[in-house]
Order: structure tokens, then sequence, then C-alpha cells
């Protein structure tokens, strides 16, 4: 099952932007454009299903896949859609495999655009994810680039899942959620990297259930806020074992931008062993020294030290 | 060529005002690598400080090859041709090693240039040059990185402030050389090399003492170093002794 749409110049250098993808991906993959899906493939391992809907599709990856990817992008260039999307991860017990997600949005158009990605995993014994989401938005539209992620992981024991979930430019306004439930020995690692300019808003929100013996959870989100834009970065774990969690919020502001960091902490068993951390501030004035002294000019200096940053 | 002519420098601390630089006129000429030492607190780092622009002085003038850079910002004097290695280097979360030697040197470098100079501080290139310049590092590491840097970016003042403090004992051989070597190449550059090492003021053309904010004396190695030697004032952390 194989079918095709012809995607346009500006499709394609979206799905550049969020999946890094120049041509037809190897292994299975769903290419979702202007709400339909423009191509699909799937593997011997892994089968990709539509929800008879036609809002979603479901990802089955068997046991004991390994070294197997999925690509499944979105591209939106018709301004005024909105849409919400329920992708759903079944990864077999032992898998191994790569997820590659991530939505662009081209508005150019006076109306909102808006995708709201629900994705589920559920996430087998042992099995191990890592998941890379992109966000980006271009177009000099009026309309919004608005996109609200949710995500739901359930692990079970001995899972590990690595989330790396970047949005750099162009989203107007994104409210993400992100729950999390692990058993005993589960490992979430999630690593957040956000830039908001011009009047942005960016919330993030995560609540983590740490409910197996041995569980970890190691959330970091590193942002920048410029212009008036605003941030709040709410990460709440929650202990009901001996486990380990960590939250961290590392953040630079710029000019007007505002930022608000809302750490959460439970601890429901003695056992139990939780940290955030956070530090908000602006850029620090001996690291533009330092890089003025090697002849950048200040906003040189600045640049370089937020791609840095945010690398 | 380097000329400082009477540098004064005041600064508030806790509301009293202070002169930190009082009156400092020096020439540093092409082709010589001078010494600057004297007990902590004597005002080396903010007389460097004020050379490569990051302090403005309250009066007086900073020369560059008989162009008066006084009124120049920290990128125009980098640009004009003065490199400094800070004695407190600075971390940055996320630039690699290599993204700093390519940003001190201008331009775009090979891989393997990028190596010459890690290796030339006494690094070994393939296990720094990807490692980002944040608190992972230890403090001799991020030194030797430091210096790394200023080799990199070709001045015609080249500036370190205190380049052994944190270098072991065994690399120490290994800088001195790095010195040297610049030292034989500079023709119409110079080095100014902040230190409390007997080891390095022994490769200097000429020494400069400062105490208290002044300059005490200035002159070739062999004038200085012997009296200095003699009164131990180099190690002393004690004010107003030199
Ligand atoms: N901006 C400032 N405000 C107040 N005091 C200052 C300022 N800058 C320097 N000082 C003081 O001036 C004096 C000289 O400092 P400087 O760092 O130049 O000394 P130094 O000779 O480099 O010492 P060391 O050998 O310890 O590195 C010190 O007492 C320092 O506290
Ligand atoms: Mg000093």
């Amino acid at each position: 099952m194989n079918k095709k749409i012809e995607l346009d110049a500006i499709q394609k250098r979206l799905l550049i932007e969020v999946a890094e993808l120049h041509s037809i991906p190897e292994g299975a993959f769903n290419i979702r454009a202007n709400g339909a899906s423009a191509a699909r493939s799937s593997t011997a391992n892994i089968e990709i299903i539509p929800k008879p809907e036609g809002n979603g599709i479901d990802i089955h990856i068997a046991p004991n896949t390994k070294n197997e990817s999925v690509h499944i992008p979105v591209v939106l260039t018709q301004t005024g859609l909105k849409e919400v999307v329920y992708n759903d991860f079944y990864v077999g017990e032992n898998a191994d495999v790569t997820i590659v997600a991530g939505c662009g949005i081209d508005n150019c158009g006076p109306q909102d655009s808006q995708h709201d990605g629900i994705h589920r995993f559920y996430v087998g014994k042992n099995a191990s994810v890592r998941y890379v989401e992109k966000h980006y938005g271009s177009g000099d539209g009026s309309g919004k680039r608005i996109l609200n992620p949710g995500t739901e992981v359930y692990m079970e024991a001995g899972s590990a899942m690595e989330m790396e979930m970047v949005q750099i430019k162009g989203v107007d306004d994104t409210d993400r959620s992100t729950i999390a439930e692990l058993d005993a020995g589960a490992k979430l690692v999630v690593r957040e990297r956000l830039m908001t300019h011009g009047e942005q808003n960016a919330i993030s929100k995560y609540t983590v259930n740490l409910n197996g013996e041995g569980s970890s959870a190691d959330i970091v989100s590193r942002s920048v806020a410029r212009d008036s834009s605003f941030q709040k970065f709410d990460a709440k774990i929650i202990g009901n074992a001996p486990c380990s969690g960590h939250t961290e919020c590392d953040s630079i502001i710029m000019d007007a931008g505002r930022i608000l960091a809302v750490p959460g902490l439970e601890a429901n068993n003695v056992d139990a062993a939780l940290v955030h951390e956070a530090a908000i501030g602006k850029i620090a004035g001996d690291q533009l020294t330092k890089l003025m002294t090697l002849g950048l000019t200040e906003l040189e200096a600045e640049e370089q030290i937020i791609n840095g940053f945010l690398a | 060529m380097l000329e400082l002519k009477k540098i004064c420098f005041r600064a508030e601390d806790e509301g009293v005002e202070k002169t930190i630089l009082d009156d400092i006129s020096f020439t540093i000429p092409n082709g010589k690598l001078v010494a600057i030492t004297g007990p902590n607190g004597g005002g080396k780092s903010t007389t460097a400080r004020i050379i490569a622009g990051i302090e403005k002085p309250s009066s007086g003038q900073v020369l560059l090859d008989g162009v008066d850079i006084t009124g120049l910002s920290i990128t125009e004097r980098a640009q004009a041709g003065i490199g400094y290695a800070f004695q407190h280097p600075v971390r940055f979360k996320g630039i690699k090693v290599r993204d700093l030697i390519t940003l001190a040197a201008g331009k775009e470098i090979g891989h393997s240039d990028a190596c010459e100079y890690l290796s030339a501080v006494g690094l070994c290139a393939r296990d720094y040059v990807t490692r980002e310049v944040n608190s992972s590092l230890s403090g001799g590491e991020l030194k030797r990185i430091e210096i790394a840097t200023v080799l990199a970016k070709a001045s015609k003042l080249s500036l370190f402030d205190e380049p052994e403090a944190g270098i072991d004992l065994w690399s120490f051989q290994n800088l001195i050389e790095v010195f040297q070597r610049m030292r034989d190449n500079i023709e119409d550059s110079s080095i100014i090399i902040i230190s409390h090492q007997e080891r390095i003021l022994n490769i200097a053309d000429e020494i400069i003492v400062m105490a208290n904010g002044k300059l005490q004396r200035m002159g070739s190695k062999e004038e200085i170093l012997p009296s200095l030697l003699a009164e131990d004032a180099v190690r002393t952390t004690c004010r107003g002794i030199a």
C-alpha cells in the first residue's frame, strides 16, 4: 500500500526543516500534507495503519525490531486549516527504534493555521525509543501558526525513551502537554529546545509519574525568549516508588521577553530522590566580552552564544 | 608596538572612590616579549582589561602602532590586533572548542589547524576539539583552551593573563616552549605575559613590576629579575612589599 501525492516546493522545504528529509525516507513513513496522507509505507516490522476516521494513524512496531526508523512528518501550507490528529505508537518488547515526527506550517494567509498532534506511546518491556520532534513555522501571512502537541508516554518495565523536542522558529502559539507513566526500571530522558520571538507564546507542561521501583526521569529544557515573547515551563515529577527524577529549566531572556518556570516535585515514597533546577537570566556579560575580544560585534556574539545554547 | 600614556583608573568600591591604576606609562616595542609581575591586587589584570578595552581608563591613552585606540570598543580593538587570554576564562554552554578556535581565527579553519592549536597547548586534540567549553572542563583544560584561542587569533599584541595558573608541572615546560616559539616568530608584533612564575619571567625580554596600582620598575630581564628574586617579591601576597 503505497500511494503518492506530489508535494510542492514549500512543502518540500518544510519537510527538510522538520525532518531533514531531502527525499523519501528509508524505513516506515507517513507524510501528512494539508490534512491528508501524501505518502505512506510500512515495512516487515513496522506497520502503519490509518485510523478509519482519517484523523491519524496507528503505528505497530513488532517486538525485537532493531535499528529501524519511522518518519511521520506533517506539513501545512493551506491557510485556515485546523486539524487534530491522533497517532498511536505500539512499540513491541525489546524493540529499538527511532521515531522522527515534526510539523512545519507555512501560513501566507489571513487565517490561523493549526495542527494539534496527539501522540500516544505504548512502550513495551525493555524496548528503547528515540523520538525526535521538530516544529517550524514560516510564511508572512497575518494568520497565526499554532501547534498544540499532546504527548502521552506509557512505559513498561525496563523500557527507555529519549525525546528531543525542538521549536526554534516561526510558531506563534504553542501549548504543549506531555504526560508519562513509568513502570519499574523505565527511563525517560527529555531534551527540549525552545526559542520564541516577536509576540509568541509557548507553554510546556510535563506531568511525569514514576510508579515503578528504579524508574527515572530527566527533563531538561533550554530556552530563549526574545522580543516580547512569553514562555511558561511547568514540569512536575511525582515519585511514587524508589526512583530518581530531575527537571531543569535553563533559560536566557532578552529584550522584553518573559519566562515563568514552575517547578513541581511530589515525593510519595521515602526513597524517591527528586531534584529541580531553574536558572533564568540574560546572557552573561563576560561571555559577550570574551567573544568581543575575539573580534565579534556584540550582536554577533549574542547570536553565537544563543546558537550554542540551543544546539 | 603598544604604548600606555599616563593611564589612571579609578573605581567606586562600596561608595568610596579608589585609585586602582595610578599614572601607568610604558611601551611594548615590536618583537619583544614583556612580562608584567607584582603582588596580587597590584593592578596587572586591570591594566590588561584597559588594553583590551574592557575597562575605560579615567584618563590617559592607549596607542597601538602609534594610533590612539583609547576610544575604540572591545570589538574594534580586537579587529585592530589585540588578543587577550583572560586570567579567568569564560565557560559557554553549547559552544564547542572547535567553534571558539574558529571564531578566534576569524575564518573557517580546517580540522587539522584547530587540532594544531590544541596540541600546541598540550591537549590531545582528538579528545577536545568537539568538547563543549562548559563546566565539564577542568580549570587547567579551560586555561589551555583560552591560550589556544589567542594563538589562533594571531594578533599584533597578544596578552596572556597568568597563563600558567592551573597548568600542571608536567605541561609547564611545554607552555614555556609555546611562548618561546611565539617569541621567535613575532616580527612586527609583541607579547605581554602577566605572571608570577620565575620560569616565565626568565623568557621575557623585559619585565614590568607593578604594585599598589603603580608601575614600580621596568627594565631588561637581566636588570630586574635578580633583584626581584633577592626580594622574593614575585611570590609574596602581601601588598606593598615589591
Ligand atoms: N571595577 C573595580 N571596582 C573596584 N575595585 C576594583 C575594580 N577593578 C579592580 N579592582 C581592584 O583593583 C585592584 C587591582 O586588581 P587587579 O585584578 O588588576 O590585580 P592583579 O594585579 O591582576 O592581581 P592578581 O595577581 O591577584 O591577579 C584589586 O584590589 C581589585 O579588587
Ligand atoms: Mg590578575
